[in-house]
């Protein structure tokens, strides 16, 4: 076959040396609490978690095609199955993860009937799966109705030690939770879970396995959420089921999903880091923080659908932790980024084999 | 008139598919033999892509039962008779619009033949080149028009390495210089000893590539067996100019 000579590309020159940014970008924030308030660490504590949840979101919806309004179930879960495991006795910091092995755990027989549910009915069984779990977990003698409880056995350990722990458990947690993803996303799961969102019926026509890929990328997600709600605990110490079972959480998610790109890696990333700043610098005005934040996701759908991300994207061909395939064709071969190749024949091949 | 049971490498018995109320498919008994290239023809509402739908498994039967080199398949989704190497196109194409044309048919390479990163390139690459698609191959599949749509679920369809390829109406709307590309396209695909179905309107077109015609009205087979002969047929010529074997 003389396709022999074409070259699928996987990045571009600058996706690589976005590569090595993003190891650079790490590797810094690894060492800033060094130089950063007892305050400033806090707050990026709470930026990895929000990268983290955006990314879950993204892939869920973004990719997947599965929205769903009711991931803070497992943000919920995360927390509440920490506070379970710290009280049996086990060290916290290790209940953080266990905890979130768990919810993947039981993401799975939810995984059971929800996702034979399409769309908007997904969407909303997803949240009554929630409300129903909050009804639950209050039900728990140990966090004692809406009153709630805390993680004490984090006090045996010195409020700077803490702080430093969960910094870099919350850096560790979302630079491993976004390599997973990237991985998957990129890989030949990662086409069938794009190809499953645009066209379920036809994907399965070319011999996609649909509702086990669906399933996989369910309970990753419910992973990483729930390693969200664990170390959002660990940071707030106090647990009362409704700020956790809140679907605000969920609201959050999609702000900065929307607001960043959906169905774009780079998008999500993006936009939790914007939702973080507006929260840093709004979030003291109250109500009309929140009446900003709907006021600008409305704007967002309207004007900008494709998200930041996915508008630079388009104008200028950017593409830096991208997770598609492009063929690099003869006549464009100078042109690596070029988005729209003319689709005039360019006589590739003359030679037959 | 059928091919024997037992050179079939397709066979279904007694199908039956029905909506409700509604009788799709009335009895179908069908069989062809491996590298056969059967055409199917029929008025609208004939139940043709039905029976397509329900050969491939995108739905299953009401009743009857369907086998696949050998096995029965009746019960296997569509999928896993993809993966077996029964693969259809879309009447109505299905592209994964938010993908690239490449990114399309590299699904079905990786996912419907099972293969590996770079054959899987290699098949997907193929198939478009096949196809004439490889100059588009960079194109998001939303931005395609109609008739290269109909093209990439060919390509995709084959990337998927079918040993029987059903066809839903990929010729529909073309000039006749398109539809001579089209055939020889059909006719590659046979030297490479794929068995095809192929539903289409434009009978003429069908008839270069077609050995064996079959032709449907209101869910039943009303003339099954040499295109001329077919073609011929009083039943088949009342079921196009009205009237109906009814």
């Amino acid at each position: 076959m003389n396709t022999a000579s074409l070259v699928i590309e996987r990045g571009t020159p600058a996706s690589r040396s976005a590569g090595i940014g993003v190891l650079t970008i790490i590797l810094l924030l690894a060492i800033a609490p060094q130089f950063l308030s007892a305050g400033a660490v806090d707050r990026m504590t709470a930026l990895f978690i929000y990268v983290i949840l955006a990314a879950m979101w993204n892939a869920l919806a973004g990719f997947g095609g599965l929205v769903s309004v009711g991931q803070q179930v497992f943000f919920g879960l995360g927390a509440y199955f920490a506070i379970r495991l710290a009280n049996a006795g086990l060290n916290p910091f290790v209940s953080l993860f266990v905890s979130a092995v768990i919810v993947g755990a039981v993401s799975w027989p939810i995984s059971l009937f929800m996702l034979r549910l399409r769309n908007g009915e997904f969407a909303i069984g997803m949240w009554v799966i929630a409300a129903l779990t909050h009804l639950l977990v209050n039900l728990d003698r140990l966090i004692q109705g809406e009153t709630g409880t805390s993680l004490i056995s984090l006090n045996v350990y010195d409020a700077s030690t803490r702080r430093l722990t969960i910094y870099w458990l919350a850096l560790a947690s979302m630079t491993a939770l976004l390599a997973i993803l990237f991985s998957l996303l990129r890989g030949s799961t990662g086409a069938a879970i794009r190809a499953i969102r645009d066209n379920e019926d036809a994907a399965a026509s070319v011999g996609v396995r649909v509702t086990g890929t669906k399933r996989q990328l369910f309970v990753l997600a419910a992973f990483g959420i729930g390693v969200a709600g664990a170390l959002w605990l660990a940071t707030a110490i106090t647990f009362q089921p409704k700020t956790y079972f809140n679907v605000q959480w969920t609201a959050y998610m999609i702000f900065m999903v929307l607001v960043g790109g959906i169905g774009t890696f780079e998008g999500a990333i993006l936009g939790a880091l914007l939702f973080f700043l507006i929260e840093t610098w709004f979030g003291g005005t109250g109500v009309w923080y929140l009446i900003g934040l709907g006021a600008a996701a409305l704007a967002f759908s309207l004007l900008l659908p494709r998200g930041l991300w996915g508008t630079l994207e388009e104008r200028f061909g950017w593409r830096l932790l991208s997770v598609g395939y492009r063929v690099r064709l003869p006549a464009s071969a100078a042109d690596p980024t070029g988005e729209a190749i003319s689709p005039a024949p360019t006589a590739a091949h003359s030679e037959k084999a | 008139m059928n091919a024997t049971p037992n050179g079939a490498v397709l066979s279904a018995a007694g199908i039956h598919k029905r909506f409700g109320a509604l009788v799709v498919l009335d009895d179908i008994d069908f069989a062809m033999g491996a590298e056969e290239a059967v055409g199917i023809v029929g008025p609208n509402g004939a139940g043709k892509t039905t029976l397509l739908s329900v050969l491939s498994g995108a739905y299953p039967p009401s009743a009857g039962t369907i086998a696949f080199k050998g096995d029965d398949v009746t019960a296997l989704p569509a999928t896993q008779r993809c993966r077996l190497g029964l693969v259809r196109t879309h009447q109505v194409p299905k592209p994964f619009g938010g993908m690239t044309v490449f990114e399309n048919v590299f699904v079905a390479a990786s996912h419907g033949a099972g293969l590996g990163r770079d054959e899987a390139y290699e098949e997907a690459l193929g198939s478009l080149k096949l196809c004439g698609m490889l100059s588009i191959a960079n194109r998001r599949a939303e931005t395609l028009g109609l008739l290269d749509r109909k093209r990439l679920e060919l390509a995709r369809a084959l990337a998927a390495k079918p040993t029987l390829l059903l066809l839903d109406e990929i010729g529909g709307g073309l000039t006749d210089g398109e539809a001579g590309e089209l055939v020889e396209t059909i006719r590659e695909l046979r030297r490479r000893r794929i068995g095809i179905v192929w539903i289409e309107h434009i009978v003429h077109v069908l008839l270069q590539v077609a050995e064996r015609l079959i032709c449907m009205d209101a869910g039943k087979i009303i003339a099954d067996g040499e295109p001329q002969a077919v073609m011929a047929d009083p039943q088949v010529i009342s079921a196009y100019l009205g009237g109906g074997p009814k």
